[in-house]
């Protein structure tokens, strides 16, 4: 009987996806996990170090600073554009012409390229002809995100909430109009309050998409590059130098590719780890 | 609890009505009383739902006014109406459990915290909902689910009415059953007004004292179970309440006397019937009709056994008869003819029945 | 055209969906499988179908072995109870999809799609999206669809069980029109033993993954092979209760007692089962042998036409269905009577006795 199988040609069908997973993701790993056991001085000679290099990086200051300043600023990005996310999806018209134009204007900035935000912003900002920048000093107010480290990360936080709260917003959005107008009138019939609406019905039928939003957010803000380096390069000084930038400055500033494929690994990991359990406790809640 | 009457009510979703195809619901004047067990019985579009939900308050009626005892309550919200409504599909807060589910519409209202468990647990003991209460509402099954939201409206002892949409959609067939008598049981216990909406005439026959049917906006029948089965005020509830539905067969005037297909036809009216440019009908149902050897001819098509009885399928001239035979009658070889019994076979003008 | 299943198994994981199971189906009318939401219906007709493969056994048409050869292959159509249809397309398109994968010509289609519109009734609609038509003309198309080419099977998975009571009624009446005169094997799925009995045909009952009986549906009801037959062929649920025989009589309960029928003249005295169909229990007395029970009422249900009422007899739960209107007040104690002569009666095994007596062929279902 088995050798009739009407679909064992069917793996067949599954090598393009495995070549692929292979060519963009396997082999990178699998060079970038080479690079991080192995010393080299050039000339393709390579001598096997083991953990040396994962030893040297998580112990040395250099790579804290850089965590720390990452773990912040991925924090402080969650915990503004969460609740913005959801506060704009909540006050969006639910239906008639005005929601196509809440939703294409929350479109927009989705759709422009990260080096394209951080030129604009960092023109935006400049002190001394950018519009953002020139009003707030004519306010009096010193702000110079080239050489004060606060207003850098300012800038840069804004830019980031500029850039991708539209995302939370339309997954919040999506995640609401999924809701049967029953709940809505049931609640009323009830006599629920609008924050009871919010509390029992809203969030909870909004959970599994501000899961994923999390995830996301999580995630490229892990991978944030492009803004503060054109921004500021990471500066001034190392204010801005989040994890992939002081990558890129190991890496390809002073070719130390040892310890650079060791953070790499480490760098991932991280975000596996994070990942994983945040979707896990989530996940667990929603069946208990 | 209150008496629920409906003054000239019409409503159209459409911002300038025109014709009579842009009524939902065409002038509509029902008084249900206080306490009563009524259904909303039609095919879906009839506008029953239309007509539930300005009950409740969630639509404002284009024209007419809806009062509750002689309290007009056209422009109050559903919350200010204290109406309670179970939705087709069941509505649960999710991450409450059970007990919080039934807490949630008193403490909404500000009942005093010592009386919630007492009037939660009486109403978990009436729906059998005891040994779940400290559960999670959304590991449920549909119907303990549908439960829950019986439940939330029935815990409100202060409730004018309470309006159930198709509440057993969902439910699986064979527990259908058991709650549909729980529905009832619980209105000879509580007698409450309750209005059920349903296209089910089984579930509307069941459920419900009086039954209004509605056919595309407008009602054509108020009245008990057996008053639409024997006698069907309009063509429609003949059709629709019965299965197989009431035969209708087009009939002719004669010195005043209807006549199908040439023969005369007794029926159940006191007036004279006239003919003025009228449709005339005759309406009976395939219970009420049997072979004879004299009578309206007819031709047998078909005969589908059902088990207890036949459904004998014959055709007079253009038009189908259907006819129920019991198992211990034989059929008429051919040449076959029908008799109507005449108690129940009514005189149909425009649709309308003739008494 | 006929379709074979040579001890078809079906397992997934650890549990078995179908159990050895070898059935012919006909290839003249309907063959109708009759069970209730987990019988395995579905599972058996992707079987036949071919979407699914069985773990053991074979699937055998017009004479031809056709396990594991997959659906594309095989000249089959299929309704399910959701009303499919390719939504961007027009009524006549959806129709034509199956005759454009055909590759046929387009004058063939052109002639083909209107023929199976005007059979449908959806000639008016046919320039029209699906969104824009009612269900029962959506699941009209759907059924088009399936009967515009000349499959060998079509196979309809509970197509009526999403449609109104009364448009669920008129189709019903049409189905057998539509496939009078076609020279295929039709399988229909239903949960419905009124469904069944109305399409006529054969029936394959199916209980938990077996079919337990297969014949002319008449028959089936009439003498259905055992206690799960009978039930599965019973809406409102058959009655079935414990029955002593001892000497001339046999027992339900200390007041309901009747004369040994001829079923169990023969046999030793003892516990059976009796099986009484709701219908035969009735409110007034009905057949010439009935013996009265009496009840408490706990509902009645009405059909419009039909009341079932549910009665309470000692620790039973009795069902009864009678002709006509009767709202009987919930808790009274009412007396019903049970019309012996219809009774069917089981053994400890479950199986049915056979009354030994000639008269009790059954009558033949006209269609």
């Amino acid at each position: 009987m088995n050798e009739k199988a009407p679909y064992q040609k069917g793996w067949i069908f599954v090598i393009p996806v495995v070549a692929l997973v292979a060519f963009n993701a396997v082999i990178p790993l699998m060079t970038v996990v080479n690079y991080s056991v192995q010393e080299t001085f050039g000339n393709n000679i390579f001598f096997f170090e083991g953990i040396k290099w994962f030893q040297a990086v998580l112990t040395s200051d250099r790579f804290h600073a850089a965590l720390g300043r990452q773990l912040a600023f991925t924090a402080t990005i969650l915990a503004i554009e969460l609740p913005l996310g959801v506060a704009i999806a909540l006050a969006m018209p639910r239906k008639g012409p005005w929601l196509s134009v809440c939703l294409v204007l929350m479109a927009l900035p989705l759709l422009i390229p990260w080096n394209v935000v951080g030129a604009m912003w960092n023109i935006f900002a400049l002190p001394d002809i950018g519009l953002l920048g020139k009003t707030l000093n004519n306010l009096s107010i010193n702000y110079n995100y080239t050489q004060q480290p606060a207003a850098a990360w300012v800038t840069l936080i804004a830019m980031d909430v500029w850039h991708w709260t539209s995302l939370v917003v339309l997954l919040a959005f999506a995640g609401l109009s999924s809701i049967p107008d029953a709940y809505y009138q049931a609640a009323k019939i009830d006599g629920a309050s609008p924050y009871a609406v919010f509390r029992y019905i809203q969030l909870p039928k909004m959970r599994r998409v501000l899961t994923i939003a999390v995830l996301l957010r999580f995630m490229d803000s892990f991978m944030i590059y492009t803004e503060p380096f054109v921004l500021t390069g990471g500066g001034p000084g190392n204010a801005t130098t989040l994890l992939s930038i002081d990558l890129v400055k190991v890496a390809l500033g002073q070719f130390d590719l040892g310890p650079a494929a060791a953070m790499s690994i480490i760098y991932f990991l991280i975000v596996l780890l994070v990942s994983w359990v945040f979707y896990t406790v989530m996940t667990r809640k929603e069946e208990a | 609890m209150s008496k629920i009457t409906l003054h000239n009510l019409r409503h159209s979703y459409v911002p300038q009505p025109a014709g009579p195809d842009d009524w939902a619901l065409k002038e509509l004047n029902v008084e249900w009383s206080d306490g009563g067990a009524y259904a909303l019985l039609g095919p879906s579009g009839c506008g029953k739902t239309t007509l539930l939900n300005i009950i409740s308050g969630l639509v404002h009626p284009t024209k007419g006014r809806i009062s509750f005892d002689e309290r007009n309550v056209t422009d109050a919200g559903p919350g200010e109406r204290n109406i309670a409504q179970v939705f087709q599909f069941p509505v649960v807060y999710d991450t409450m459990t059970v007990r919080q589910n039934l807490e949630f519409p008193l403490r909404n209202r500000g009942m005093p915290e010592s009386e919630i468990p007492k009037r939660v647990e009486e109403i978990a003991e009436i729906l059998d909902l005891q040994d779940m209460l400290p559960r999670r509402a959304a590991g449920l099954t549909a119907d303990g689910k549908q439960k829950i939201s019986l439940g939330r409206g029935l815990v409100r002892s202060d409730v004018n009415a309470i309006l159930f949409d198709e509440p057993l959609t969902v439910i699986d067939p064979h527990l259908k059953w058991q709650l549909r008598s729980k529905l009832k049981e619980l209105h000879q216990r509580i007698k409450v007004t309750m209005i059920y909406v349903t296209h089910d005439q089984i579930e509307a026959l069941t459920f419900a004292n009086t039954v209004v049917v509605m056919h595309e906006g407008t009602v054509v029948q108020i009245g008990t179970p057996v008053e639409l089965f024997e006698r069907p005020q309009h063509t429609f509830v003949g059709h629709f309440i019965g299965s197989p539905g009431m035969n209708v067969l087009p009939c002719d005037l004669v010195n005043g006397a209807p006549h199908v297909a040439g023969q005369p036809v007794k029926v159940q009216t006191k007036a004279s019937p006239k003919a003025n440019g009228q449709r005339l009908e005759i309406g009976v149902r395939p219970e009420y009709v049997r072979f004879a050897d004299s009578g309206v001819p007819a031709k047998i098509i078909k005969v589908s056994d059902v088990g207890r009885y036949r459904v004998v399928e014959t055709r007079c001239g253009e038009e189908r008869v259907n006819v129920i035979v019991n198992d211990d009658m034989s059929l008429p070889a051919d040449g076959a003819h029908l008799q109507f019994e005449p108690a129940f076979t009514g005189l149909y003008a425009d649709g309308w029945r003739v008494d | 055209m006929s379709l074979e299943l040579r001890n078809v198994v079906k397992r997934v994981g650890g549990e078995t969906h179908i159990y050895d199971t070898s059935v012919s189906l006909h290839d003249q009318g309907f063959n109708v499988l009759l069970g209730t939401t987990l019988a395995g219906k579905t599972t058996l007709m992707q079987l036949m179908a071919g979407l699914e493969k069985p773990t053991s056994g074979e699937i055998w048409f017009n004479g031809q072995n056709v396990t594991g050869v997959s659906v594309q292959r095989r000249n089959v159509s299929v309704v399910h109870q959701q009303f499919i249809n390719y939504p961007s397309l027009s009524v006549f398109e959806n129709i034509a999809s199956p005759l454009r994968v055909a590759g046929m010509k387009r004058v063939e289609i052109d002639n083909r799609v209107h023929r199976t519109a005007e059979l449908l009734r959806l000639t008016p609609m046919l320039k029209r999206n699906p969104a824009e038509l009612s269900g029962g003309q959506q699941q009209r198309t759907a059924l088009a669809r399936a009967l515009v080419k000349d499959s060998d099977l079509i196979l309809l998975d509970e197509p009526l069980a999403n449609l109104d009571f009364k448009l669920r009624e008129e189709l019903r009446d049409e189905l057998p029109r539509l496939f009078a005169d076609r020279h295929c094997t039709v399988v229909y799925a239903t949960s419905e033993p009124l469904e069944a009995l109305l399409l006529g045909g054969h029936t394959a009952a199916m209980h938990e993954g077996r079919i337990t009986q297969y014949g002319p549906t008449a028959a089936v009801y009439r003498h259905p092979i055992d206690e799960t037959t009978a039930r599965v062929f019973s809406d409102p649920p058959i009655n079935i209760a414990s029955l002593i025989k001892s000497g001339r009589q046999v027992k339900l309960s200390e007041s309901v007692k009747w004369d040994v029928p001829a079923a169990l003249n023969d046999l030793p005295d003892g516990l059976y089962q009796v099986g009484v169909r709701p219908h035969l229990i009735t409110t007034k007395p009905n057949g010439r042998n009935t013996v009265p029970l009496t009840g408490t009422v706990q509902i009645t249900e009405l059909s419009g036409s039909e009341s079932v009422i549910h009665f309470a007899h000692t620790d039973m739960k009795w069902v009864s269905q009678s002709q006509g209107i009767h709202a009987l007040q919930v808790g009274a104690t009412e007396t019903f009577y049970v019309n012996i002569d219809g009774c069917l009666y089981f053994g400890a095994d479950g199986r049915l006795i056979e009354t030994p007596a000639a008269d009790a062929v059954p009558q033949a279902a006209t269609a």
